[in-house]
């Protein structure tokens, strides 16, 4: 190599990617990222289990029978019969005090009726809130009509049942692609704040100015995107093989889930791409935010901004996923930070592939845009003066120059 | 002392062309920065020779550090032009240079040979080749028994020695010091003084920033006086301290007398002695007229104005006092 040279971009994104890399893999804090997925599942595990556990003590609702005693009788007995068939309400015999109101049981204190048949089996009256009614009426004349001794209508049919048809298919997908996204967006979260808060750290060291003087910013940038990159694939890495141990050993007791669209092992593949994407994307926001704000309280003002675009581009995606074909689904996938988790969705539901290799492009292309803005601004309204002689504020105006805002000066 | 000190440098010098640019380290004409409305730095002109050591003197605020990063390359100029042995994109050389910043930073997780070795690695210096370099210096240096040591287990003093050795381990051509002795002991500054003095014999140009006048004094052939973004002064420090007369500082036995009429009117009394400019017309006539009006001389001394006093003169009083208080001279906004 040339003295009169210097280092590329690339060995000097390099250099900082190696540096952060071994620094941040063999510290104690990484197995916490590691176990920190665990943290996850037991708070949804635990969550999970207390909402089951309220659903559990929790009555059904129930509709009321306010019927004479043997109109009450033939409608439970055809509860009992009905309710294998097609799925009856649950149904409660009760004595009005007043059977002229209904309306009395319904506002009692200890009731669990979500309607009330009243009336008799000739002249039956249903008395409740409308949703209630609307999707309870059909089986309660159906419950009327079997207790008084209407047949109905049954025929013998032979089984067979088959692992997917295509709806439960597009289903299955349609469900594969909204775990994808869910799964992108909570890790880019997690690793969207560790390259900030690497950021921020370095310059509490003072190391940026170092940095600066030697290799380009963009190089900065690229390094410590690719280092956190490279810390998460390593958490990939472990997890992946983790779950796929948990799968391989009780694989018999799992039920059958249809594939994606264009397969699960180019699916996997996707999804690791896709989240690569969608962390240099969110990462690279991220770190000009960390570079612009001047000290760590300014980097978490702004950065709820930045954590609430993540979140909008999480809904928009959740969204459009269900949109097959619309223009917001078009946008969505066109809208670079949104792109990944819209092309992953589509991947579990459509087999085109060269949509892949553009989006690809696209979003590569929007990494590099956003890596030379934040250098670009970092050098712009970073680093401005010595310590002693920094104008008071000098950050935050700098910061403030970049949202467009201005102060006033006395 | 080291190994940056054992080998020349080893820089192009060869085939430098007389009376070209590429003679100068650096060359900055003009160099302008603001920062929203603050007027940082206003049009600086510094030329630096090849192996000079190179002061640039100016108090707090003065806009040293700004003009050295935008001679580095680390911010761009609103205005001007600066090449660093010719080159106007410092990065582009970045191996050839060593940089100081006054923010002293290196990870406190690191080994104090890796730390030497990551900063000599952003300039191009092998990871291992680097590390025994390192570890060579500190023995060098008197940090033999630090080596292994994490720098948060330093103290403040060695890890800024550890943070100086990053930057020459490369084997610079041209190393900027952005207020190196702020913050380390007379001994430690003694050190460095020795250090740069090293280093410019071993033909690296140093380039210093420094709000103490006696460390210029002592080491620089040349400086640039700054202050409010301005450099009213950049040369050699003989002619900065040939701008003012020499001082004459004279004791007597007798107080009064005939001789009194010889000495100047602007001469003032510091103690028992009198202290007045050296007259134009010499020595000679004033030491006549002492002499034959009784004066008694018990001690005569003709003194050349310090660089202290040429600072004064050129950047008025109020930088002076600054410089010595390490407060801001005065607002630069424009």
């Amino acid at each position: 190599m040339s003295r009169s040279a210097r280092l590329s971009l690339w060995q000097a994104a390099l250099v900082i990617a190696r540096r952060d890399f071994t620094a941040i893999v063999f510290s104690k804090v990484f197995l916490l990222f590691l176990i920190g997925p665990l943290f996850f599942l037991a708070i949804s595990a635990g969550g999970g289990y207390v909402g089951a556990m309220a659903a559990d003590s929790a009555d059904d609702p129930q509709l009321g029978i306010a019927l004479p005693a043997e109109a009450t009788a033939a409608i439970l007995d055809a509860q009992e019969r009905l309710d294998p068939l097609v799925g009856m309400p649950e149904v409660a015999a009760v004595d009005p005090a007043d059977p002229q109101d209904p309306r009395a049981l319904l506002q009692a204190e200890d009731s669990n009726l979500f309607a009330v048949l009243s009336g008799t089996l000739d002249e039956p009256l249903l008395t409740g809130p409308k949703d209630d009614i609307e999707r309870w009426s059909g089986e309660t004349a159906l419950l009327v009509g079997a207790a008084r001794g209407t047949t109905i209508p049954e025929a013998d049919i032979a089984i067979d049942t088959t692992d997917t048809g295509i709806i439960n298919q597009r289903t299955a997908q349609d469900a594969t692609a909204r775990a994808g996204i869910v799964m992108l967006f909570l890790l880019t979260m997690l690793l969207a704040g560790m390259v900030l808060s690497n950021l921020v750290e370095e310059k509490g060291n003072k190391i940026i100015e170092i940095l600066a003087a030697a290799i380009p910013m963009d190089a900065v940038f690229v390094g410590k995107l690719f280092a956190m990159l490279g810390v998460s694939l390593v958490g990939l890495v472990v997890w992946g093989s983790v779950g796929g141990a948990i799968v391989f050993l009780g694989a018999s007791a799992l039920p059958v889930i249809p594939p994606p669209a264009v397969g699960w092992p180019l699916f996997f593949a996707l999804f690791v791409i896709y989240f690569a994407m969608a962390y240099l994307l969110i990462g690279s926001v991220f770190l000009t935010v960390g570079s612009m704000a001047p000290t760590v309280r300014d980097v978490q003002t702004i950065s709820l901004p930045a954590t609430i675009l993540q979140l909008m581009i999480f809904f928009l995606a959740n969204f459009a996923v269900g949109q097959t074909g619309s223009w917001i689904e078009v946008a969505a996938a066109i809208f670079p930070l949104s792109s990944p988790y819209m092309m992953l969705a589509r991947a579990a539901k459509e087999g085109v592939l060269w949509w892949h290799l553009a989006a690809l492009a696209w979003q590569v292309l929007w990494v590099a845009i956003f890596v030379k803005i934040g250098a670009t601004l970092f050098k712009r309204t970073v680093l401005k003066s010595g310590t002693a002689g920094r104008e008071k504020g000098a950050g935050r105006k700098g910061l403030l120059a970049m949202l467009g805002l201005t102060t006033n000066q006395s | 002392m080291s190994d940056v000190l054992d080998q020349a440098p080893h820089g192009d010098k060869s085939g430098v062309k007389p009376g070209t640019s590429t003679e100068l380290a650096i060359e900055a004409r003009g160099l302008v920065k603001r920062f929203g409305d603050t007027l940082a730095v206003r049009g600086v002109d510094i030329t630096v020779p090849r192996g000079a050591i190179y002061g640039i003197l100016g108090p707090n605020g003065a806009g040293k550090t700004t003009t050295l990063r935008m001679i580095l390359g680390i911010i761009d100029p609103d205005e001007g032009v600066r090449r660093i042995f010719g080159e106007d994109r410092p990065q582009r050389i970045a191996r050839r240079i060593g940089y100081l910043p006054e923010e002293r930073g290196l990870y406190p997780a690191m080994k104090a040979t890796d730390a030497i070795a990551f900063m000599g690695s952003l300039r191009g210096l092998p990871q291992a080749e680097g590390r025994r370099r390192g570890a060579k210096l500190m023995e060098q240096y008197g940090l033999g028994h630090a080596v292994d040591k994490k720098i948060k287990e330093l103290s403040k003093g060695m890890a800024q020695t550890v943070q100086l050795l990053g930057t020459l381990v490369h084997k610079p051509d041209l190393v900027i010091l952005d207020e190196p002795f702020s913050g380390l002991d007379a001994i430690n500054q003694g050190k460095l003084e020795g250090l740069i003095r090293q280093l410019a014999e071993d033909g690296t140009t140093v380039i210093f920033s420094t709000h103490v006048i006696h460390h210029a004094e002592r080491l620089c052939s040349d400086v640039a006086i700054i202050a409010g973004g301005k450099v009213p002064y950049a040369g050699s420090v003989e002619v900065a301290r040939d701008r003012l007369p020499p001082q004459v500082r004279l004791e007597t036995k007798n107080d009064d007398g005939p001789w009194r009429s010889a000495l100047p009117a602007s001469a003032t009394r510091d103690g028992a002695a009198w202290v007045f400019e050296l007259p134009e017309s010499g020595i000679e006539p004033l030491l006549r007229s002492l002499i034959e009006g009784n004066a008694g001389i018990r001690s005569l001394s003709i003194e050349r104005a310090g660089l202290h006093d040429a600072f004064v003169t050129i950047a008025g009083e109020a930088a002076a006092q600054a410089m010595q208080s390490d407060e801001p001279a005065q607002e630069v906004s424009a």
